[in-house]
């Protein structure tokens, strides 16, 4: 589903990637994990080409993302993506969220779109803030309504960027119980986030990144019972002692 | 201190016959805001493009708005309005050219001034703009970008709307400084308020009455372009949204 060979990305003479490659196939789900500046964010803001990168080469569902022919709005259509800062347009209401995307990129009616949001915004328990404005919804709230607003555009692969790590911590599990749920339902999911208990609950693999390189790519259980770099294992030993 | 106040001098006919001094002032102020809301329509048009310009990956149009902006903001306006009014006709074709000569001279008088305060203005606009699409979180047009929206999308349905809200308040004070500065537009002729009201000094001598009646005018619109303001902002408030990020 997800193919990234050999990327390497750079700011100037800052290097943000090197050779990074990984895959993700269809189903499973991967944990992102690694230190703050490592270049999670920058990586999986590749994969949708938010993040231009200079070499190697990222294919999506058989699309390579970095060919300057593809159509990249295209492509996004169905790649969801969640943000830290949820980043739901503050001037709508939730219902608005949810279906300007359905209506004006997917072309989908009104009344399609707005069951669909519907739905979907039930399925992450907040359908009686329907008619509220994101500004009117606590974070864990607005965070959900951005998981539901991204599925609505029924994706082929979601993408999290530290989905929880700006949330109060007592908000942190009615998200994660969310995307929880998505992957057990067989959603392909790649997650940068922190939350090593989801991670040994639904993880396939378990990446760990380090000054812009994937230092470690393994299954779950490999990567819990036994890091193989000093630099895994100090990062696993910070952050479980939380 | 043996002034003359005399209020009626506003009822007399005035010097050209066919109508009263309150007649002319009233022209001006019609002239006043007929000139001023053209060149905001104007302003506001081309300056939401210019801002928005400045703000696009696109390196050769973010450039050509910033050598834009740059333009109109710095070369004084009364000397904008001297190369609109003197100079650019000159600089036309000879048809073209001739054409607006044989024009009616009001009409080139209001021509000039509008063209002349639009763009002035267009480019204080583009630079609350700018500001404005800049202050917003840099997630939201990824936010935009990644639901499979385009980038002209992204700014019509994400940013520009946020954006606008924020700079309604410096808006508005643009708004009130085309009303002051259309009066530099008496200099190449144009019967405004101002204009009109030195008119009335020079004909009825009584220079009190003339000025404040101008004063009452301009504070007037000022009072009133407030108030819609308030009242538009008002308007577009996003419930639970507190400013910043
Ligand atoms: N636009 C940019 N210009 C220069 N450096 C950047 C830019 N964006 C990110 N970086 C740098 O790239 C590195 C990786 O950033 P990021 O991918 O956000 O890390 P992470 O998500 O792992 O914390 C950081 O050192 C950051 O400072
Ligand atoms: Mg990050």
């Amino acid at each position: 589903m997800i193919q990234i060979s050999n990327v390497s990305k750079h700011y100037g003479a800052f290097q943000v990637l090197t050779d990074c490659t990984t895959s993700v196939s269809k189903g499973e789900v991967i944990v992102v994990c690694g230190p703050s500046g490592s270049g999670k964010s920058t990586l999986i803001k590749c994969v949708n080409g938010l993040e231009p990168f200079q070499s190697g080469e990222i294919i999506v569902n058989g699309t390579s993302v970095g060919d300057p022919k593809t159509n990249l709005s295209k492509l996004r259509a169905h790649v969801g993506m969640v943000f830290q800062n949820f980043e739901l347009f503050p001037h709508m209401s939730i219902t608005e969220n949810l279906t300007i995307a359905q209506t004006k990129v997917l072309g989908r009616g009104k009344e399609e779109a707005m069951d669909k949001g519907l739905k979907l915004l039930d399925r992450v328990g907040l359908k009686a803030h329907a008619h509220k404005f994101p500004g009117q919804l606590s974070g864990g709230q607005q965070q959900r309504v951005a998981i539901a607003r991204a599925l609505a555009m029924d994706p082929i692969c979601m993408l999290f960027d530290e989905p929880t790590s700006a949330l109060d911590p007592e908000m942190v599990n009615e998200v994660l119980d969310v995307m929880t749920e998505l992957a057990r339902e067989g959603m392909t999911m790649m997650c940068v986030t922190h939350e090593m208990g989801f991670a040994k609950r639904v993880a396939n693999r378990v990446i760990f990144m380090d000054q812009g390189r994937i230092v470690e790519d393994d299954s779950k259980e490999a990567f819990f019972a036994n890091p193989r770099s000093e630099r895994a294992q100090q990062f696993l030993a910070k952050i479980l002692h939380h | 201190m043996s002034y003359q106040w005399n209020w009626g001098v506003f009822l007399q006919p005035s010097a050209s016959g066919d109508d009263t001094y309150l007649g002319w002032m009233l022209a001006g102020f019609k002239m006043t805001i007929g000139l001023s809301l053209t060149a905001w329509v104007l302003a506001l048009l081309l300056g939401a493009l210019i801002g928005v310009l400045r703000t696009v990956p696109n390196r050769a149009l973010a450039g050509f708005a910033t050598g834009y902006v740059e333009l109109f903001r710095n070369i004084p306006l009364l000397v904008q309005l001297f190369i609109w009014y003197f100079v650019l006709p000159e600089l036309l074709p000879e048809s073209l050219g001739n054409l607006y000569k044989q024009s009616n001279p009001l009409l080139q008088q209001f021509l000039a001034s509008m063209i002349c305060l639009a763009l002035f203005t267009s480019a204080r606009v583009a630079e609350q703009v700018r500001a404005g699409i800049n202050s917003l979180p840099k997630g939201q047009k990824n936010a935009g970008l990644a639901l499979g929206f385009t980038l002209p999308q992204t700014y019509r349905f994400v940013l520009l709307p946020m954006a606008f809200r924020l700079v309604v308040p410096p808006l508005t004070s643009e708004f009130l400084n085309i009303f002051k500065n259309s009066a530099v537009c008496s200099t190449i002729g144009l019967l405004e308020l101002a204009a009109q009201g030195r008119q009335l000094v020079d004909y009825t001598a009584q220079p009190y009455e003339s000025f404040i009646a101008v004063t009452l005018a301009y504070l007037l619109i000022n009072v009133t372009v407030m108030f819609l303001m308030h009242r538009f902002e008002r308007r577009i408030v996003v419930p639970g949204y507190i400013g910043g990020k």
